[in-house]
């Protein structure tokens, strides 16, 4: 029996191939995120635009993944009438491929960006930062998917809990645009695009953080209560209305 | 809980109306049911799911002596109706019936006018003074049943020319002339179509406003539509009873998640 599931199969064999099916799509699904992250950090720090290019294309197939999951659960709850955990496991499917397909969207994002940045001149450090900080998303995602395979609650809430690294890494960062704008007014529009590039991964790591509660929930049948760490208030001290647009 | 929504489906303590405690059956030499303990709530709906033979519907069967009937079948224990013991040597199992009605899996009208057919139980335990009284209580029931609309107009047609759904319906109707306090049905929707189990499935809903009511059933889905409790039974224990929306999102007992999820137990 696949580590993927249960102990035990159903009576019905084509149910467990279907969800087996389901899974299987998120699972590559997570992969080719996990690679989009990745990929559009590269892309920035060598403003590489071919590899920028590369993200934005691969997103259709992200995109195309997501209806065929959405499709697929809808089947399965329609035809199997799923309950108990076979049902959390079809509604957590549901839900990580919908957070999945919001990280995507925010990797092509800043692929996006990439080729604007090309035109102008790197800020010291800035470049960097960005790839340390979407390495973090990238490796939260992938424990997220590991304790998602593995229906490791423990793995899940360490994901949950290391946000908050993500939100000070931000932070971080907000503050020292702050500073290159402030000195040189030229710097302006390069740090806007930087910092909706920065803003952009703290979503991702939000939204890798809400897949972590996703699989806490799978695992234990309840949503964990809301007792992690919260970021600083540095964003709203002098740019309140820099804040999130209703994500 | 007096809606069939979800969300609506509190799970405010009601009124005990069964109270069965360390109850054993045996089938001479076979232990059926071990040590069951179960309590079942007024103007409720309690679901018994479970395997064939995990011993559902011989449990149901203790709640009114229908197992009186088999000679080598031997039950332990007490089963309290209202408190009072109903396997007490006074209780006239025949009364008992009256107060305990049952409805079974499949359609058993006698072989008489649908009219006869509900008056048949006031009429033995002379519910009625007159024909006038007797009507009144056919019409009742019919109504209760939801087959009055259908019905009316052929009251002294024979029960076993009605449709299924409807001869079912009648034999609900039937079972609920005798003002009975708690119902059981063991498998009522089976022999079935859809559109029939489903109006079934309506009247078991509004009759928990005034009964108590006990179904076995193997369609899990209906237990879960039907019922506020659920009680899972296998190789005769009683697994897992709990409300029923925890039954089927998150059961204590991997026996019940097994179950309920179509897997081998």
């Amino acid at each position: 029996m696949s580590p993927m599931y249960s102990d035990q199969e159903h009576i019905v064999s084509a149910y467990d191939r279907d969800l087996e099916a389901i899974q299987a799509l998120v699972m590559r699904m997570g992969g080719l995120v996990e690679a989009a992250i990745l990929d559009s950090a590269r892309a920035l720090e060598t403003r590489d635009v071919e590899l920028a290019e590369k993200v934005r294309a691969g997103d259709r197939t992200v995109d195309e993944l997501e209806v065929q999951i959405n499709e697929e659960c809808a089947r399965t709850i329609a035809i199997r009438g799923p309950v108990s955990q076979d049902l959390r496991v079809l509604l957590t499917v549901f839900r990580l491929s919908g957070s999945l397909e919001r990280v995507g969207d925010y990797a092509k994002n800043m692929a996006k960006r990439t080729s604007v940045l090309v035109e102008m001149r790197p800020l010291p450090g800035a470049d960097s930062a960005l790839r340390r900080m979407a390495r973090e998303v990238q490796l939260m995602l992938k424990d997220t998917l590991d304790a998602y395979v593995r229906r490791d609650a423990e793995l899940a809430e360490d994901v949950r809990q290391r946000d908050h690294d993500v939100d000070q890494m931000y932070n971080a960062i907000f503050r020292e645009f702050l500073t290159f704008m402030m000195e040189d007014p030229r710097n302006i529009t390069g740090c806007m695009h930087l910092h909706f590039i920065a803003k952009n991964i703290e979503r991702m790591g939000d939204l890798v953080t809400n897949m972590a509660e996703q699989v806490i929930y799978l695992v234990t049948a309840k949503m964990p209560d809301d007792s992690r760490p919260k970021g600083d208030e540095t964003p709203y001290m002098r740019a309140e209305a820099s804040d999130d647009k209703g994500e | 809980m007096d809606d069939q929504r979800l969300t609506e489906r509190s799970v405010d303590q009601k009124e005990i109306k069964i109270s069965a405690k360390n109850v054993q059956v045996y089938y001479g030499e076979t232990h059926a049911i071990k040590d069951v303990d179960v309590e079942i709530e007024d103007n409720t709906v309690t679901a018994f799911i479970g395997p064939s033979g995990c011993g559902k519907s011989t449990f149901l069967r203790c709640l009114n002596r229908m197992n009186d009937t088999i000679d080598i079948a031997r039950v332990e224990g007490t089963i309290l109706l209202d408190g009072e013991d109903i396997y007490d040597k006074r209780v006239d199992p025949v009364q008992l019936r009256a107060k305990v009605g049952m409805v079974f899996q499949k359609p058993n009208p006698f072989p008489k006018s649908i009219y006869d057919n509900v008056a048949y139980g006031p009429r033995i335990h002379g519910m009625a003074k007159n024909r006038a009284e007797l009507d009144e209580i056919v019409e009742k029931s019919l109504r209760r049943a939801a087959l009055w609309d259908e019905a009316k107009d052929r009251l002294q047609a024979p029960g076993t020319g009605l449709s299924g759904g409807q001869q079912q319906r009648l034999c609900i109707a039937r079972a609920v002339a005798t003002e009975p306090e708690v119902l059981l049905m063991d498998e009522p929707c089976s022999a079935l179509d859809p559109i029939a189990t489903g109006q079934v499935e309506e009247l078991i809903d509004e009759l928990r406003t005034n009964y108590s009511v006990v179904i076995v059933t193997h369609s899990m889905q209906q237990a879960a539509r039907v019922s506020q409790k659920t009680a899972f039974f296998h190789l005769g224990n009683l697994v897992e009873f709990d409300e029923t929306g925890k039954i089927f999102t998150n059961p204590e007992d991997s026996r019940t998640e097994s179950y309920i999820s179509g897997r081998i137990g």
